[in-house]
C-alpha cells in the first residue's frame, strides 16, 4: 500500500509539472534579459471586444519590441487585484489595467503604485488612483450615439425596447445611461420596455421572443452589445423592427451589410489596445506620456461600413 | 466520528501522520516545490503573503462550507450571500447613514439570516439542500442587485480595514483567515455542535435515534455557513474598498472544491478544518503560480480543473489503500 501511495504522489507531481511546463513553455518563453516587459490585465476574454483589444496590444508590443504578459480577470474585480499584485512581484515595467469595475480597480492600481510601477488604464477608467495615462473610450457617449441612430432609423417616432447587458456591470450601466439621455432628444420615441439579456446572444433571442407579444407597435430595438442584437434579430424575423447594436464586432458588421441591423457603435478595441501599449512603454522608459488619449466612438451604418471592415 | 477521535487522541504534531492523514498536503507541497523551481519570484516573502491574501475569501467561504458538507449537505448560496452581506453593509453606511461598525454588524446579521432561511428550508421544509441553497443563490444575488441598484457602493473605514495591511507586511485578510481557521477547528472537534455534525452527516437516522436534535443541528450548520459567508463578503468588500453587485460570482464552486480537495466526502461525515485550509491554499497557490508562469489565460482554467481532479483522485486512492 505504501507503494501505491508513493506512485500516486509521483503521478500528481509529474502531471502537474508536465502540465505547467507545457503551458508555461508555450506562453512564457522569450523573456530574455534587457527586454522591457509590460503587463496587461484584461477584464474578460470571453467577449470578442476584449479579445480584439488584446490582439491590438499584442501587435503593438511586437512592433515596439517589448514583451507583453496578458492575464484574464474573468470579470471578477477581486481576481483582477490578485493578478495585478502578482505582476508587481514579477519585475514588469508598466501595468495596463482594463478595469472590470472602475471603482473596484482602485486597490489594484494602488498595489502597482506602492511598487512604483506606472499604470495605464484602458477602455474603463480606474477611479481614485494615480494613473500615468488613460486610454478612454466613452460608453456613455456611445449610448447617446446609439439613441440618435435608432431614432433616425425609425423616423423619429414610435415604441422601442432596450436589451440591457449583465445587471451591475459598468458597460451596461454606462451604455444605458447614455441611451436614456440621448433618447430624450427625440420626443416621439418611447422606451416601452427594458430587460436584461446579459450581453449574451441566446438570451437576447429568448428575451426578445418573450417581449414581442406585449409589443404590438414596436418600431425599434437597442441592444447594449452586438451579441444580444444578433439574438434579437433572430427573434424579430419577419417583423419590421430596426435594430441598433454596440461594439461593431465582425458578426455585427456582417448583419449591417446584410441589412438586418440598422447600425452599431464602434469603439475600435484594437486601437485601444495599441495605444495602451504605446503609452505603457513610454511610461516604462520614463518618457513623457499623454495623460488622456481619447479613442473616438463612431456610428457604423451601411453608408460608412467600408471604413470598419477589415 | 473516527477521524475526530484520532485527532483528539494525538495532539502532538507528527509530520508523517499529518502527511498521511492529509492527502492534499502532499499535493500542496509538491505544487509549491514545483513552482519554487519554475517561477523565480514565487518563493519570496512578499509573494507568499500575496498568496495568503488571495486565498482568504475562498478559504473563509470554504470553512463555512465544511460544516455543511460534514453534515451531509451542500450550500450553493455562499457566493451570493457573501455579495449580499457586503452590499447590505455598504448600503447601511452610504444610504442608511449607519455608523461603520453597525454597518459591519448589519452585514453579519444578513449572512446569518440567509443561512438560517437555508437551514429552515432544509430541516423543516425538507427541501434537498441542493435545491434550497440554489434558490437562495438566486434570491441573494437578486437582492444584491436590488439593494445596490446595479452600482458598486463604497465601504466604511471599519470594513475597508479588513482588506488592509497592518504596518508594511501584515495583511488583515490573512489574520482573519487564520482566526476563522482556528474557530472552525475548535467548533468541529471541541464542541457538541461540531460532533453532532459528524453524526448527522454519517447517518442522520441513527443520529436522530440516538437522541440528537437533527433539525437544530441543521439550523446551526447553515447559520454558521451564512455567517462565514458574510465574513468572506466583508473581507472581499474591504479588499476592493467597495461592495460590488457582481462580487463573488461562482465562488461557491471554489469553496466546495477547496473542501473536497481537503479530503471531505460529499456524502457527509468526513472532513476537517486543516484539510479545507490546505484545499483553499492549493487553489490560491495554483492561480498565483499560473499567473507567475505566464500561462495563457485559457489554459489556466484547464490546468486548474485537471489539478482539482488529480488532487481528489490521489486522495481517493490513498483512502482505498488504507
Amino acid at each position: 500500500m505504501k507503494l501505491t501511495r508513493r506512485a500516486a504522489f509521483a503521478a500528481v507531481a509529474v502531471a502537474t509539472l508536465a502540465l505547467t511546463a507545457a503551458c508555461g513553455g508555450a506562453a512564457g518563453s522569450g523573456g530574455s534579459g534587457g527586454e522591457i516587459t509590460v503587463a496587461l490585465s484584461v477584464s474578460t476574454l470571453n467577449n470578442p471586444f476584449f479579445v480584439q483589444l488584446r490582439d491590438g496590444a499584442q501587435e503593438a508590443a511586437k512592433a515596439l519590441g517589448v514583451k507583453l504578459v496578458v492575464q484574464d480577470a474573468q470579470n471578477d474585480p477581486a481576481t483582477q487585484v490578485n493578478q495585478v499584485q502578482t505582476f508587481t512581484t514579477q519585475g514588469v515595467k508598466a501595468i495596463i489595467v482594463n478595469a472590470v469595475e472602475s471603482d473596484q480597480a482602485t486597490p489594484a492600481a494602488k498595489a502597482a503604485e506602492n511598487a512604483k510601477i506606472p499604470v495605464v488604464a484602458v477602455d474603463r477608467a480606474v477611479n481614485n488612483a494615480k494613473i500615468a495615462s488613460q486610454i478612454a473610450s466613452d460608453n456613455v457617449a456611445g449610448g447617446k450615439l446609439a439613441a440618435e441612430a435608432l431614432a433616425k432609423a425609425i423616423g423619429g417616432a414610435g415604441d422601442v425596447v432596450v436589451l440591457q447587458g449583465t445587471p451591475g456591470t459598468s458597460a451596461a450601466r454606462d451604455r444605458g445611461q447614455g441611451f436614456t439621455e440621448g433618447i430624450k432628444a427625440s420626443a416621439g420615441v418611447k422606451v416601452a420596455a427594458q430587460q436584461a439579456a446579459d450581453f449574451d446572444r441566446s438570451k437576447g433571442l429568448e428575451v426578445t421572443t418573450s417581449l414581442l407579444p406585449t409589443q404590438a407597435a414596436l418600431k425599434g430595438l437597442f441592444a447594449q452589445n452586438d451579441e444580444m442584437a444578433l439574438g434579437a434579430i433572430k427573434a424579430l424575423a419577419g417583423r419590421d423592427v430596426k435594430v441598433v447594436g454596440f461594439d461593431a464586432t465582425e458578426d455585427g458588421l456582417a448583419a449591417i451589410q446584410a441589412g438586418t441591423m440598422a447600425a452599431t457603435i464602434a469603439q475600435q478595441p484594437r486601437e485601444l489596445g495599441k495605444l495602451a501599449v504605446e503609452q505603457a512603454v513610454k511610461a516604462a522608459k520614463g518618457e513623457p506620456v499623454t495623460a488622456k488619449v481619447d479613442v473616438p466612438v463612431k456610428v457604423v451604418t451601411k453608408e460608412n461600413l467600408a471604413e470598419f471592415k477589415k | 466520528m473516527t477521524t475526530t477521535l484520532v485527532e483528539r487522541d494525538d495532539d502532538r504534531i507528527d509530520l508523517r501522520r499529518l502527511l498521511s492523514d492529509n492527502g492534499a498536503l502532499g499535493g500542496l507541497i509538491v505544487l509549491v516545490l514545483a513552482l519554487a523551481v519554475m517561477a523565480p519570484n514565487f518563493l519570496t516573502a512578499q509573494n507568499l503573503l500575496n498568496v495568503g491574501v488571495q486565498a482568504a475569501v475562498v478559504a473563509v467561504l470554504a470553512f463555512g462550507q465544511t460544516f455543511v458538507i460534514v453534515s451531509g449537505g451542500i450550500d450553493l448560496s455562499v457566493g451570493s450571500v457573501a455579495a449580499l452581506s457586503g452590499m447590505v453593509a455598504a448600503w447601511s453606511f452610504t444610504e442608511a447613514g449607519l455608523p461603520g461598525w453597525l454597518a459591519l454588524v448589519a452585514g453579519l446579521v444578513t449572512g446569518l439570516a440567509a443561512g438560517l432561511v437555508n437551514g429552515v428550508m432544509v430541516s423543516y421544509g425538507r427541501l434537498p439542500a441542493f435545491i434550497a441553497t440554489l434558490a437562495m443563490l438566486s434570491v441573494a444575488r437578486g437582492l444584491t442587485l436590488v439593494v445596490s441598484d446595479g452600482t458598486p457602493k463604497s465601504t466604511p473605514d471599519e470594513i475597508t480595514a479588513l482588506g488592509s495591511t497592518i504596518g508594511d507586511y501584515l495583511p488583515v485578510p490573512l489574520l482573519v483567515m487564520l482566526l476563522v481557521f482556528g474557530l472552525t477547528g475548535i467548533i468541529l472537534t471541541r464542541t457538541y455542535a461540531g460532533r453532532t455534525m459528524y453524526a448527522v452527516g454519517g447517518n442522520a437516522d441513527a443520529a436522530r435515534l440516538s437522541g440528537i436534535n437533527v433539525r437544530r443541528s441543521t439550523l446551526v450548520v447553515y447559520g454558521l455557513a451564512g455567517v462565514f459567508a458574510a465574513v468572506a463578503g466583508l473581507l472581499l468588500a474591504g479588499r476592493l474598498a467597495s461592495a460590488g453587485p457582481q462580487a463573488a460570482v461562482g465562488y461557491e464552486l471554489d469553496a466546495i472544491a477547496a473542501v473536497v480537495i481537503g479530503g471531505a466526502s460529499l456524502s457527509g461525515g468526513v472532513g476537517r478544518a486543516t484539510g479545507t485550509f490546505v484545499g483553499a491554499l492549493v487553489l490560491a497557490v495554483l492561480r498565483n503560480g499560473l499567473n507567475q508562469l505566464q500561462v495563457t489565460p485559457f489554459w489556466q482554467q484547464v490546468v486548474i480543473g485537471v489539478v482539482i481532479a488529480l488532487a481528489v483522485l490521489f486522495d481517493t486512492l490513498r483512502r482505498r489503500n488504507k
